[in-house]
């Protein structure tokens, strides 16, 4: 009983990863009906946003302390981090530690203005085009952004701690023990898709999107700037994607081709949950998430040797050919 | 000549030609001198060029001409190099039963994910191969280790029961891949003056294979297939109600360029024995994809220039560093220096991929038909025949 509430608490984890990239990825098709290759390199940044963050505030310089001596009797020189010499070691320090919630406030505005940026610089000149052709130049975007951020902060994987408070594991049940940061991670998963879904339901702005996504020409006809939204709209599946990364670089180290892999997978997700479908995403997210977490256990590998690694692309060829609109996507979309 | 007409012919006979003089024609620096690292023909980078050459032609057959953008072709390469290896530790080290058996195989499994895949087009199709590739880079990674050696990559060892021809030669090192015993690492060294020019037995078996490959792409494009193929991408509903079914069709082309990837992978094991896991990856089926667009898919000689092109970069434009552009640019005044070393050195060197994905994505948004369609735009900005050239053009791809 333990072992399977355990596997579903890591599915819903990474579930909670795929369901985010892919609701952004969707958002972008449901409403520009642009498929973004480059939607991966836009997680990528996020995670990186965390790990400047974190140097930033980790930067120290070198300093005497007075009060400490090596057993020669020199003084010793300690780090000091900027921050603790600024604001003295308790707000510095807590400081340090807020790297991660900080890394999400820089993120939004950063995600914010590259997504913008993206759709009015280069998207916007591919909606008359076939989608090959988006897939291409949005894939060429990728390979860019890939390569600079391995230019700037190397091909190793960098780690970004979580703060110290939640660094730890927590007991859930008696026997049942699960790192505090994913925990964190599937809470702040479903308060974002949370509140995407309540923007898109309960504001006029929302419904003005659902409408475009509906009927572009008409709602356009009926005066509404609804490009402008859906620019916005780019804008905001960009910030989705950023602050899935932020929030990931604790539970895998962030590296510059973390993009292109969760790329795959999330295109899976969201070709499974069907096309333009933003409930479809998120629970094909989760579903994808808990299948590849049982798949893992011993028991399923030894049953079918690779399973684990397979999953979720055996059952995205499934659905293609016996659903192609996905779980929960519109009937004629694309098919 | 051949069944070609004047046109086609011309172009078969100056690929002939450039293919040939490789050597010369890729070694224009002398040997020690400061432009000798633009030199590419040594024989491993003109064996490269070739086979991603071929690589690349078969994966126009089907983006370029049918219009199915695939994603997972390099799946067909990795099958096609493991069984020229399994080949060569089986039978002999004869390239030419591996190379069929790559292309028998390949072949094979194109059928089987092309005849799944098919059933979709569009994103989904790219999305059903990108999947199917996927599993295969999985499964060759960890479940059919006994046949891919996982993580190791197969490789031919000393103790292979090899049937015809020995386990290990005299001196007891592994035996060369050969050409009914002409070998594979064979290689010739002219120098004249102060040049020197590399003729590699390798290059030229892979040499005539692009070229007998090239010829093939010719009959393909130029045939009523190719033409029901063109027919399928312009407007498939529409073949639908004139009674077509295009599914043989598409299949066909799936297979046959799932056929080229296989031989262009045994190619790659016949140079070098061994396969490994990663060359089958989605990202390695993302390099042919560009090489085409670069090129300019849907042309004939599109897919070998963009090649040859992507492969030029990795090899050669890798290897400038920071030191040669100061080397270069010492000219200029110190500061000045210093500013443009610090701009270039982000596109070379361990950064050349930011250029490839700079150069690419510039020729997706401005010239869709890719380097060949850059070359006719010049040439008609220079030419005289302006209404002649352009009839007789090849429609760059949409």
């Amino acid at each position: 009983m333990d072992a399977i509430l355990l596997q579903i608490l890591n599915g819903l984890d990474k579930g909670s990863a795929y369901a985010l990239i892919a609701l952004g990825l969707t958002l972008i098709f449901g409403t520009l009906g642009v498929v973004n290759f480059a939607h991966g390199a836009l997680f990528m940044i996020g995670a990186f946003c965390a790990v400047t963050m974190q140097r930033l505030f980790g930067l120290s310089f070198e300093t005497v302390d007075p009060d400490k001596t090596d057993f020669l009797g020199n003084p010793l020189k300690v780090k000091t981090p900027y921050l603790e010499s600024w604001f003295g070691p308790e707000v510095g320090g807590a400081l340090i530690d807020w790297s991660v919630p900080l890394a999400i406030l820089l993120a939004i505005p950063v995600m914010l203005i590259i997504g913008y940026v993206m759709e009015r610089g280069l998207i916007k000149h591919f909606y008359k085009r076939p989608h090959a052709d988006q897939i291409l130049v949005t894939f060429g975007l990728a390979i860019v952004l890939q390569e600079l951020i391995k230019h700037y902060y190397g091909a190793n994987p960098i780690q970004t701690p979580a703060p110290e408070a939640l660094a730890g594991v927590a007991q859930l049940l008696p026997g049942v023990v699960y790192p505090i940061w994913r925990i964190v991670y599937f809470c702040f998963a479903v308060l974002i898709i949370g509140a995407v879904f309540a923007f898109l339901q309960f504001t006029t702005f929302g419904m003005v999107v659902r409408a475009g996504m509906a009927d572009r020409e008409t709602v356009g006809l009926l005066g509404i700037d609804i490009d402008k939204r859906f620019t916005l709209m780019f804008g905001m599946a960009a910030a989705v994607a950023g602050l899935a990364g932020v929030m990931y670089g604790p539970i895998n180290a962030p590296n510059y081709h973390m993009g292109m892999d969760f790329l795959v997978l999330s295109f899976v997700v969201v070709v499974v949950g069907g096309m333009g479908s933003l409930p479809g995403a998120v629970a094909a997210g989760f579903l994808l998430g808990i299948l590849e977490s049982f798949a893992s256990t011993t028991w399923a590998t030894t049953t079918i040797p690779g399973i684990n690694q397979i999953i979720i692309y055996l059952v995205a060829i499934i659905i293609l050919l016996t659903r192609p609109r996905g779980l929960m996507g519109r009937k004629g979309v694309m098919e | 000549m051949f069944g070609l007409d004047k046109k086609d012919g011309t172009l078969l006979i100056i690929v002939a030609i450039l293919t040939m003089c490789a050597p010369f024609i890729l070694n224009p620096f002398p040997a020690d001198s400061a432009m000798a690292q633009f030199n590419a023909g040594y024989p491993d980078l003109m064996q490269r060029f070739v086979i991603f050459g071929i690589f690349a032609i078969g994966f126009n057959i089907l983006f370029g001409l049918t219009g199915y953008l695939s994603f997972g072709h390099a799946a067909f390469l990795g099958v096609g190099s493991y069984s020229a290896v399994w080949m060569f530790k089986l039978l002999s080290m004869n390239i030419l039963p591996a190379i069929i058996l790559s292309v028998i195989i390949a072949g094979l499994f194109a059928l089987v994910i092309g005849f799944v895949s098919l059933r979709r087009s569009g994103i989904y199709f790219s999305i059903l191969t990108l999947a199917f590739a996927q599993m295969s880079f999985a499964l060759a990674y960890s479940v059919l280790t006994p046949i891919t050696n996982g993580e190791t990559g197969l490789q031919v060892t000393l103790d292979d029961p090899r049937i015809l021809g020995m386990s290990a030669t005299a001196d007891g090192s592994i035996p060369v891949t050969n050409l009914f015993g002409l070998e594979m690492r064979a290689a010739y060294d002219m120098a004249v003056g102060p040049w020197s020019f590399t003729f590699s037995a390798g290059y030229y078996v892979c040499a005539v294979i692009l070229l007998i490959a090239f010829y093939l792409s010719i009959r393909i494009f130029r045939s009523p297939f190719g033409m029901m193929l063109r027919a399928i991408k312009s407007n498939q509903t529409r073949m639908n109600y004139t009674g077509l079914n295009p599914k043989p069709y598409t299949l066909a082309a799936f297979v046959i360029s799932g056929m080229y990837a296989g031989l262009a992978g045994g190619l790659l094991a016949a140079m070098d024995p061994l396969a490994g896991a990663e060359r089958m990856q989605w990202t390695a089926s993302g390099e042919v994809v560009l090489m085409t667009i670069l090129g300019g898919a849907g042309t004939l000689i599109g897919p070998v220039l963009g090649a040859g092109m992507i492969k030029y970069f990795e090899n050669i434009f890798s290897k400038i560093n920071e030191a040669t552009l100061h080397g270069w640019f010492d000219f200029l005044p110190e500061p000045l220096e210093n500013a443009t070393v610090w701009v270039l050195e982000h596109f070379v060197g361990a950064g050349w991929h930011l250029t490839l994905g700079v150069i690419f994505m510039l020729v997706v948004i401005f010239l869709p038909g890719g380097l060949v369609e850059g070359g006719q735009r010049i040439g008609r900005l220079f030419g005289r025949k302006k209404a002649a050239t352009k009839a007789a053009e090849t429609k760059p791809a949409e």
